[in-house]
């Protein structure tokens, strides 16, 4: 039932009627394992949804191949994919009842009376919709014509899930809850899915894979963990989380020099000394004390967020250190003004070249 | 370019079944729209098979047609004032200001749309004819003419006010009042909020307005020809007795054209000029819609003129029914059912070939409307544009025109249809089609196209994905263009009267002959009968369509 995708040199041009061309979507390859859920993650116009369409068949890609298993289905219509498609607007049929939209599909596959009545009580019972099951679209709440909408797809069984931006027009609450479901569904039902989304914390909760894109091109593939943690290029690290970017030295293959100071660091192979890097610091992973550390700066903005403090600090000779202090109610926070000292964790920073 | 028409061609076959539907709409409005006007135009400039403008000199040598061009304009563009005048008025008190009785007065004046085009003329005669009710046994005079100009320019604004009232209503319903408020709250007073704010935004849409009046008083052709007499020829009624009565085709074809270029002018500058300059303020609901800007003594007086017109329909109607039970109209008033005998009797045929041309009519063409508007909206193809034009293209033409095209091209080979039921069918079809298509295309536009999308992505095919999900969402669309469709066909006469025969005939070309021989009262019979035909065709068709898409009233789109 479930398959793996497969996308090989996918490229999708956009011309309009003046002659300009826009390319969407360049040159992109991925590979989606069988059952494994994949997020499509990028700020808006970087393709992740176009990529999407293409995979539905809304959009035909200018070139490359896409192939669900071993079967290129380029040239398959849309009704042919088996890809169910959970859209951003929900788009539930608003002439038709619960029941019915859940329905609808099975119907088209001249399924037998008996059946469909089975299927679609079975799915609106796993999606929490029972009850409903007579309603029209407009008595339901947004996060019911969410599950309408998922429940839709999943009746079929499809080969492939497709999500866009499924949770955005819900209210932050309802969202944490939804994308818990939508995760525990699709795990419980093994179906290869594609999320896309420009939400890099639902991106992180719920993926197996993301695949970071930006302009139309991929910047990194890899587990929540990995994009984090080893970001392949700036805009990764800054698009995912909040990150202080560090022009520093290679000095050796075991430390960098920074503003005149010399930073050893676990990890620091194949880069050649006096070669200009990058270090990437995330917020979190900088000591603050009174006494003592690697640099010295004076606290320029404190802001309480209640689980953390945030403060902006300004280290003379680097710049602004964007830092994090994890439980400041307990801790107490420091005062704008106030010099402090820091220090970098060595094993959370990231370089790049 | 080419590669992009390849390339939406490639995508479109993938759905061969809506392919061969585009395939064969599009040879259909090649056939029955674009090939009968280019007809009529290639007989307008050959005589005897030689090339020749002399057709087209006969208009400034002959008076007579001359004037015919003159009167059709001025006719035209009076009737054009008059109507956005009224209909101004009428749709500010009826959309805007609080006053009593606002539905029955909006249904009132939207009657004269669902009836044949001559209750006015008739009713007019009985009123101010040579025998008129008001003129000669009330006033007592012997010497008035309702014939000519003024008659027709009446009869005129009678027809086409409610036109104008119908879409200057939507025009003032998508201006939001708040802007008015957000006027008077600066400090402008009524006047200048009036003025300066609210005429300026609905000035495309009345000038949009003018022009619709204007092409369709262009084009009508059962009031001049009832009205104008012979002293004040007018365009459509010429071109008509110059191929009935002196078979004179080339000249025919050419008023026929040249009443063809004022009414495309103004199709085109109404299309593609006003069009863009539609100010829409409204994104959501509208908020409270009462305006403020006119004071008590104001809003009275408007109020007073709305109902003095909607007393003037009222009293239209009136007559037609009297008269339809009356034995002889200004000689003896004794109530009488012969007429409907007559109807009845003699005329037994000519109504069930009406009902039957409109019934087969009627569907096909708003199926077809929305399938067009369908395929325009939610498809790219080669030639889109090209198709919307010429789908719509029909409703700019006037009727004589299209009456004389498929005479002049369903008459001989490849294709003859003269004297069958399929001419006057397939003339209502394509001539009928654009105003559902419009309607359709209005609707289709502001649905989410996902939705339609789910289908398909749900294993719907495009034919599939049509029928299931978006008919039932454009069921108002497609309740207007089924209803339009219906009306048009019962009331037809422009082209029709050159498409009937002794098989096939209609009740209005029977309405005319019995004006032109005198016969009011049968007349005003015939005009109840279709009246009523129409009413109850709209309760039927509201019940199917409503009962179709029984869910779609209760969702917001």
């Amino acid at each position: 039932m479930a398959q793996g995708i497969r996308i090989a040199g996918l490229n999708k041009i956009f011309s309009s009627p003046d002659g300009a061309s826009v390319a969407a979507v360049k040159d992109i390859d991925l590979e989606i394992a069988e059952g494994k859920l994949v997020t499509l993650l990028g700020p808006s116009g970087c393709g992740k949804t176009t990529l999407l369409r293409m995979i539905a068949g809304f959009e035909e890609p200018t070139s490359g191949d896409i192939w669900f298993g071993d079967k290129r289905i380029n040239d398959e219509p849309p009704n042919k994919r088996d890809a169910a498609m959970v859209f951003q607007s929900y788009a539930i049929f608003p002439h038709l009842d619960v029941f019915e939209n859940v329905a609808f599909g099975l119907r088209l596959r001249k399924l037998s009376r008996a059946d469909i009545e089975e299927r679609v009580k079975r799915v609106l019972e796993q999606t929490g919709l029972s009850g409903l099951a007579h309603r029209s679209p407009s008595q339901l709440s947004g996060g019911q014509q969410q599950r309408v909408a998922l429940a839709r797809c999943i009746v079929m069984e499809p080969r492939v899930l497709l999500f866009d931006e499924p949770l955005s027009n819900l209210d932050a609450k309802l969202r944490e809850q939804m994308r818990i479901e939508i995760r525990e569904l699709q795990q419980r039902l093994g179906i290869t899915s594609i999320y896309v989304t420009h939400d890099q914390v639902e991106a992180m909760s719920i993926s197996d894979d993301i695949v970071v894109m930006n302009a139309g091109i991929v910047e990194q593939i890899g587990s929540p963990h990995t994009v984090y943690a080893r970001p392949a290029s700036r805009f990764v690290a800054d698009f995912i989380g909040k990150a202080n970017f560090i022009p520093a030295t290679v000095v050796d293959d075991r430390s960098v020099e920074v503003a005149g100071r010399t930073l050893v660091l676990p990890a620091l192979q194949g880069l050649e000394a006096k070669s200009r890097v990058t270090l990437v610091v995330r917020p979190e992973a900088v000591g603050l004390d009174r006494n003592k550390g690697d640099f010295t700066g004076t606290v320029s903005r404190v802001m309480f967020l209640g689980n953390i403090a945030e403060y902006l600090i300004k280290i003379p000779g680097i710049g602004y250190w964007l830092v994090d202090s994890p439980n400041p109610g307990e801790t107490g926070l420091f005062e704008v003004g106030q010099t402090i000292h820091l220090s970098p964790s060595r094993s959370s920073i990231h370089v790049l070249d | 370019m080419f590669a992009n028409a390849r390339q939406e061609l490639k995508l479109l076959a993938r759905d061969p079944i809506l392919l061969a539907l585009l395939a064969i709409i599009a040879a259909s409005i090649v056939l029955f729209v674009i090939y009968p006007l280019g007809k009529v135009l290639l007989a307008s400039v050959q005589v005897d098979g030689q090339w020749t403008l002399a057709e087209y000199f006969s208009l400034a040598e002959r008076r007579l047609y001359r004037n015919a061009l003159i009167n059709s304009l001025g006719v035209a563009a009076l009737v054009g004032v008059i109507s956005v005048l009224i209909g101004f008025v009428a749709a500010f008190v009826l959309a805007r200001l609080n006053v009593p009785g606002k539905s029955l007065l909006h249904y009132i004046t939207l009657l004269p749309i669902v009836s044949p085009p001559f209750v006015s003329a008739v009713s007019i005669l009985f009123l101010f004819g040579f025998n008129g009710l008001i003129t000669r046994q009330l006033l007592g005079l012997n010497d008035f003419s309702i014939y000519g100009f003024h008659g027709v320019v009446l009869s005129q604004v009678f027809t086409f006010a409610p036109i104008a009232y119908l879409s200057l209503r939507g025009v003032l319903a998508s201006i939001s009042p708040t802007l008015e408020d957000a006027a008077l709250n600066i400090g402008a007073t009524r006047w200048q909020t009036f003025w300066k704010v609210s005429f300026p935004l609905s000035l495309p849409g009345i000038a949009g307005a003018f022009l619709v009046v204007f092409i369709e008083s262009m084009a009508d052709f059962g009031n001049p020809l009832v009205l104008a007499g012979a002293a004040f020829p007018m365009l459509a009624p010429q071109a008509y007795l110059e191929i009935t009565g002196s078979f004179n085709l080339a000249r025919g074809a050419m008023l026929a054209i040249v009443l063809l270029i004022p009414s495309l002018t103004a199709f085109a500058i109404q299309r593609y000029y006003l069009a863009k300059r539609q100010y829409i303020t409204v994104t959501g609901k509208p908020s409270a819609s009462t305006s403020k800007i006119v004071n008590e003594p104001a809003k009275w007086l408007l109020y007073a003129l709305v109902v003095l017109f909607a007393l003037f329909v009222a009293a239209f109607y009136a007559v037609i029914f009297l008269g339809a039970f009356t034995k002889v109209w200004g000689f003896n008033y004794t109530p009488t059912l012969d007429h409907f005998i007559y109807v009845f009797d003699v005329g037994l045929d000519t109504v069930k070939d009406t009902l039957i041309v409109a019934i087969i009519s009627t569907p096909i063409s708003g199926f077809l409307g929305m399938l067009v508007a369908f395929l325009i909206v939610r498809r790219t193809f080669p030639g889109r544009t090209a198709l919307e034009f010429g789908s719509i293209l029909s409703f700019a033409v006037p009727g004589t025109v299209v009456g004389i095209g498929y005479i002049l091209a369903f008459n001989a080979q490849p294709v003859v249809l003269t004297g069958t039921l399929a001419i006057l069918v397939l003339c209502f079809v394509f001539r009928y089609m654009p105003v559902g298509i419009q309607s359709g295309i209005a609707v289709l536009r502001q649905i989410d196209p996902s939705i339609e999308e789910a289908a398909q992505n749900l294993g719907a095919d495009g034919l599939t994905t049509f029928r299931k999900v978006t008919l039932p969402l454009i069921a108002p669309a497609f309740f207007s263009g089924l209803v339009y469709a219906f009306v048009r066909a019962m009331t037809a006469i422009s082209a029709a009267i050159f498409l009937v025969s002794a098989n096939w005939n209609l009740m209005t070309v029977q309405i005319l002959n019995q004006v032109g021989s005198g016969r009011l009262g049968v007349a005003a019979a015939y005009s109840v009968v279709v009246i009523l035909i129409v009413l109850v065709a709209i309760v039927i068709i509201n019940a199917f369509v409503g009962r179709w898409s029984r869910h779609s009233s209760m969702v917001r789109y």
